[in-house]
């Protein structure tokens, strides 16, 4: 029975293990700091497999080995209450290990959320409603227009409220798409008309929620080109589960462009940029295909 | 001790007896008697559990054939997924893991191990329970109301929670849904008070500290735990139906623009509720841990013959866990809108949090090495714990990390990670409890072949569930979504090779789920079919449970209130004539007397 059980615990845990080398995997990453989140993981995955490996070996070595079976029945125990010198040794290891990852792990976040956008970066506001992702652009002005709840007219595709007696929205641009340039940084302004979304596109790396009565100033730097799925990840209501956006990373060129064109024209350059852009294949900085995201 | 029934049994002046009560209602409805009230809690955590783990189980096959009409139930609808979502969790959280292991076997074994008639309130103890029970009633009515079950899960985050409108189920069920909290967060805080109580002061003589069951720490420490953490819930609760009911605003901001109605409320924040929450929130993980810890620690030392390892340093693994349990809940928010600083302190905190968690692991092997192992059923279940509780909780070194939280939040990795470890581990010790004490509480053995089976293939199906979990978190799959495919068309395309993964764990799930009808089974028809044990001591155990009949009498020993010359644990004592002690034996007895197994407790008189 004993012996069962080891083999049943290290062949759950080869399994365990085999799995996690079976080719699922991370989309590619299409931020700057995505490689170093990767590689974070990557470390800890580490650290994290070696030491579930070695429990479950020695869990499973201590039940192989001490079973009670009739050869050994009159044989006793060894009585020990345990040993002081060990349990310092292996809590001092362990914490070194443990709180070294966490402070390790600080390094990403620091760098994405200790400091402002920097200077020049492009900006987006984004505004999440139950089921649906509205992008808020600032024109030629730079300016975001002013916005109030009570100027929402759904059925005038008015999604966020715009005000179009404040001068410095007469310029402002709405749409579905979230643009962004490639290797420039792009500052998001987060914001929710409802209820609580998160905004979530796994080749980004990144992730946050858009909380109703925040804004929430995020900023990151996308190196790839290409069409992303941007997905909602916080539970939001009935239909949460298709609340998806699509997020477009464009060569710089092509970013000045669009946003350089009349309110008018904007839908329409989008929609044929997006057609250029092979939904889940990454470009490089050109738009060069270089293969799947997935 | 509040016990009206007092017999004085005339022929020896120290037997005080407390005869139960003759009536079928107080002796076995409302009855006062901790042990009774113990099986009560234990049976409304089956009853949850069977519902908690139904509703995974459509849940499973909703996500893997979406489109699918099922016999009787249909389609089920997103809306529908969600509820089941919402009460599964609520279901499993509240009313199994946190009833079965302190209020099932708390009730029952706490008073005994310490050498108690009672808890120290007895009417508070029954109340803890009916009230408990009345919770669980309110919460299973919130199905059949109009619009059904809430949709927000069992965290319930406003505003989706505030607001009615916000979907369907969000009206009358969600009232139900705070109800049934804030009445079993009452009766959580009534059984809190009373375990303290009763640990504090009503042990044994010569039952100090140091010498009590790690059992007993578990649950003394989970009682603390659960008495500052519930009143925190219950505030928020109350908060959030104000919200709801009479206008307030404590969780919904101003200019909330929900079905073409800007809300009238304003001042409040979203964000504040996380807070509460997961104050409680996260203490409730330990709440449901501990107890599972505490016997896996007492079940390994009983089947390896052998004193568990570094005892001290588990009392002080248990306290630290306990203590930092209520400085970790900022992990659950560090991408909630909350202040990145902090998150960083909630960070090194969360990972603090790991030491002592891996101190208890390498105790336990630790009491495994050089024992002499008894592989019954109660044994594997533990082993099994031991097992599970470091494949799941070691992934919270990825969890507990800002930046890889980032990729992580709110995927199926996180649903992988948590229900290893408090759920499946957790249950494990449960499993491992009723398997071991069952011969003491009913006074017959559960089938140890039936027990087995139930082992073998529960042990392979719940890794075959969880673990792939965690793939599919990596690869990106976002948890709490009805479907990710409609009419046949994925809806994200990065999660399109997923699909044999997901069909695996339904499998799994599927196969699994069934197993534990044979559990069941073995349960009731054990009860009254099962190997009579007439012993005191069936597993040569060394604490007082073992001291008393099976089952124990109304008062527990019988009116002779046991007395400990021990610690709890001590197995192949050198020289013994046994190679265990209980922690009756007075000392030097072991040597001098034939102590036939379980005599303990009227082998000597004093």
């Amino acid at each position: 029975m004993g012996r069962a059980l080891a083999v049943i615990i290290w062949l759950l845990t080869l399994a365990s293990v085999v799995l996690f080398f079976s080719g699922w995997w991370f989309p590619t990453t299409i931020t700057e700091h995505g490689p170093r989140i990767d590689q974070q993981f990557l470390i800890t995955i580490s650290v994290v497999g070696i030491a579930f490996v070695a429990a479950q070996i020695g869990l499973g070595w201590m039940i192989w080995r001490y079973g009670s079976d009739a050869k050994n029945k009159d044989e006793r125990a060894l009585y020990t209450h345990g040993n002081n010198r060990l349990e310092v040794v292996w809590t001092v290891i362990t914490a070194v290990v443990f709180i070294g990852l966490a402070v390790m792990g600080q390094r990403v976040w620091a760098q994405l959320h200790f400091s402002d956008a920097p200077a020049g970066s492009a900006q987006v506001e984004v505004v999440a409603q139950q089921f649906a992702w509205n992008m808020h652009y600032p024109g030629k002005d730079g300016k975001f227009g002013r916005t109030d709840p009570t100027l929402i007219k759904e059925d005038e595709n008015n999604f966020i409220g715009l005000d179009d007696k404040d001068p410095s929205a007469k310029d402002d641009m709405t749409t579905t798409t979230l643009v962004i340039p490639v290797n420039r940084p792009t500052e998001l302004i987060l914001r929710s008309k409802d209820v609580t979304h998160s905004f979530w596109v796994p080749q980004l790396r990144f992730k946050q929620d858009l909380v109703p009565g925040m804004q929430i100033h995020v900023h990151f730097t996308a190196t790839k080109v290409g069409q992303f799925q941007l997905a909602c990840a916080e539970l939001c209501g009935m239909n949460h589960f298709s609340m998806k956006g699509t997020l477009l990373v464009l060569p710089q060129a092509q970013y000045n462009d669009v946003m350089a064109a009349s309110q008018a024209d904007f839908q329409t350059k989008v929609n044929t940029l997006k057609d250029s852009y092979e939904l889940g294949m990454v470009y490089d900085e050109n738009g060069t295909k270089i293969g799947k995201s997935y | 001790m509040a016990d009206e029934n007092v017999a004085h049994e005339g022929h020896e002046a120290v037997v005080h007896r407390h005869e139960p009560p003759k009536s079928f209602i107080r002796k076995y409805i409302f009855s006062l008697d901790h042990k009774v009230i113990g099986v009560q809690y234990l049976m409304l955590a089956l009853a949850a559990v069977l519902v908690g783990m139904t509703l995974s189980i459509l849940m499973r096959m909703s996500l893997t054939w979406p489109d699918m009409n099922w016999p009787l139930i249909g389609q089920i609808k997103p809306d529908q997924y969600l509820a089941l979502l919402t009460i599964h969790g609520t279901m499993m959280v509240f009313f199994v893991l946190t009833t079965a292991p302190q209020g099932g076997f708390g009730n029952y074994f706490l008073p005994i191990q310490i050498g108690a008639e009672d808890m120290a309130f007895p009417v508070l103890n029954m109340l803890s329970f009916w009230v408990t029970l009345v919770g669980f009633i309110v919460l299973i009515f919130a199905f059949f109301v109009d619009q059904g079950a809430p949709i927000g899960g069992w965290t319930a985050y406003p505003p989706l929670s505030a607001i009615p409108s916000a979907g369907p189920g969000q009206g009358t069920g969600m009232n139900l849904w705070i109800i049934s909290i804030a009445i079993f967060c009452v009766g959580s805080l009534l059984g809190a008070l009373n375990f303290i109580t009763t640990l504090l002061n009503l042990r044994a003589k010569g039952m100090s500290l140091m010498r009590m069951p790690l059992t007993c720490w578990a649950w003394f420490t989970t009682a603390v735990l659960a008495l500052l953490a519930f009143p925190v819930l219950l505030a928020g609760g109350v908060l959030l139906f104000l919200d709801r009911n009479l206008g307030t605003s404590f969780f919904v901001p101003a200019g909330l623009y929900i079905k073409d109605v800007i809300q009238p409320h304003s001042g409040g924040s979203p964000i504040l509720w996380q807070h509460l929450f997961w104050f409680f929130g996260h203490p409730e993980v330990y709440i449901a841990i501990l107890p599972g810890m505490g016997l896996t620690s007492h079940i390994l030392s009983t089947f390896a013959r052998k004193p568990v390892f570094g005892y001290r340093a588990m009392v002080f693994a248990i306290f630290a866990i306990g203590l930092l349990g209520f400085f970790v809940w900022g992990h659950h928010m560090f991408i909630s809108g909350m202040s990145p600083y902090s998150a960083m302190a909630f960070s090194i905190l969360t990972l603090s949090i790991g030491v002592p968690s891996a101190v208890k692991t390498f105790n336990w092997i630790g009491t495994l090495w050089r024992g002499k192992i008894r592989f019954t059923t109660p044994m594997l279940f533990a082993l099994g714990f031991v097992s599970l509780f470091v494949a799941g909780g070691i992934t919270g070194l990825v969890l507990g990390q800002t930046s890889l939280d980032l990729p992580m939040h709110d995927t199926y990795f996180v649903l992988g990670h948590f229900h290893l470890v408090m759920g499946v581990a957790a249950i494990f010790g449960m499993f491992a409890g009723v398997y071991f004490w069952f011969p003491k509480m009913f006074g017959r053995f559960m089938s140890e072949k039936l027990g087995r089976i139930h082992f073998w293939i529960t042990f392979v199906g719940v890794y075959s569930i969880f673990v792939p979990m965690h793939i599919m978190g990596i690869v990106g799959m976002p948890r709490r979504y009805s479907r990710f495919a409609e009419n046949g068309q994925q809806i994200y395309l990065f999660l399109e090779n997923l699909h044999p993964l997901v069909l695996f764990v339904t499998i799994a799930a599927v196969i699994t789920f069934a197993t534990q009808f044979i559990f069941f089974f073995n349960l009731f028809w054990s009860m009254f079919k099962g190997k009579k044990c007439t012993v005191n001591n069936p597993w040569e155990a060394t604490t007082l449970e073992w001291a008393t009949t099976s089952p124990p009498p109304h008062d527990n020993f019988a009116g002779v209130p046991p007395v400990v010359y021990r610690g709890a644990y001590e197995f192949a004592v050198p020289g013994a004539p046994k190679d265990f002690i209980m922690q009756t034996e007075p000392d030097g007895a072991a040597e001098v007397e034939e102590v036939a197994s379980g005599n303990g407790h009227d082998g000597h008189k004093h």
